[in-house]
């Protein structure tokens, strides 16, 4: 992982994740604003998939465990898309609630892949 | 009040009613994510290292099959059976959370590695103390829904 990226994650994920929160508790379904941010953040992971390919490969191994590590990315990659599908669906306020409460969990698990690879508590 | 709100669901036509409605959708996404963090973590440890603390381990596979069973009964909870079993689900849940946070503090060494519930859920920022609670008050609020639909139904 990359330190920078992993920020800008964090920053985007959290940004998303509080706005879809308090636009969906007041009352706001879904709009173009907290479905494209929600799929800023899937770009964000996508990009991140790449990056954690090719980091081995350029010096940049992890230190944890890999296969824990994929858990998280993979599910972390799975879930915008649930709930951009559950969006699409249900087009109420809970909705875009659900897509923040995503998003906060995204940044959650971005956290513990960047510790999965670079700090080991052994 | 100006903003668009949605045909609340928590009021809507009985079409909206057939669904799990308003803030019980969040609760179960909730669920569900702790369930995929639960199962993910769970499985990791088993496939890699299920020897060094196999207690532990099995504890957090234990509460992840918790999980993935306390979602789908919400999801189905206007169902009596599935209303029953999310009961269970959810006070095995709230039990394994109290008992597995106190018996990891007071006697830390059957817990080599964390579990999920290990220190209260500590490593998930408390969500697994919180979220039996919040489980067991939307089961509570909508009982009456589940005993007028049975009701009517013999």
């Amino acid at each position: 992982m990359i330190l920078w990226f992993t920020i800008l994650q964090l920053v985007v994920a959290i940004a998303a994740g509080l706005l879809a929160v308090i636009l969906g508790l007041a009352g706001r379904r879904p709009s173009d604003l907290t479905v494209g941010s929600l799929m800023l953040v899937e770009l964000l992971l996508i990009a991140q998939v790449v990056i954690a390919i090719v980091a081995p490969l350029a010096g940049n191994p992890p230190t944890g465990s890999l296969l824990e590590f994929w858990v998280y990315l993979v599910s972390a990659v799975l879930l915008p898309v649930a709930g951009v599908a559950w969006a699409l669906i249900e087009r109420s306020r809970w909705s875009t609630v659900i897509m923040g409460v995503v998003a906060l969990s995204i940044a959650v698990m971005v956290w513990r892949m960047q510790i999965i690879w670079t700090v080991q508590v052994a | 009040m100006t903003t668009p709100v949605a045909p609340s669901a928590d009021t809507a036509a009985p079409v909206a009613a057939k669904r799990m409605t308003g803030i019980g959708r969040v609760l179960v996404i909730v669920y569900a994510v702790m369930a995929l963090g639960a199962t993910g973590r769970s499985f990791v440890q088993i496939v890699e290292r299920f020897d060094h603390a196999p207690l532990a381990f099995s504890l957090s596979a234990a509460s992840a099959l918790v999980y993935i069973l306390a979602t789908l009964a919400l999801i189905f909870s206007r169902r009596e059976a599935w209303y029953r079993i999310a009961w269970v689900a959810i006070v095995f849940e709230l039990v394994g959370v109290l008992a597995i946070g106190t018996v990891s503090l007071v006697l830390p060494e059957l817990f080599p590695e964390a579990t999920v519930w290990s220190g209260f859920g500590i490593g998930y920022v408390f969500i697994p103390l919180v979220l039996p609670f919040l489980g067991l008050w939307w089961l509570f609020t909508h009982r009456t829904r589940v005993a007028a639909k049975t009701g009517s139904a013999e």
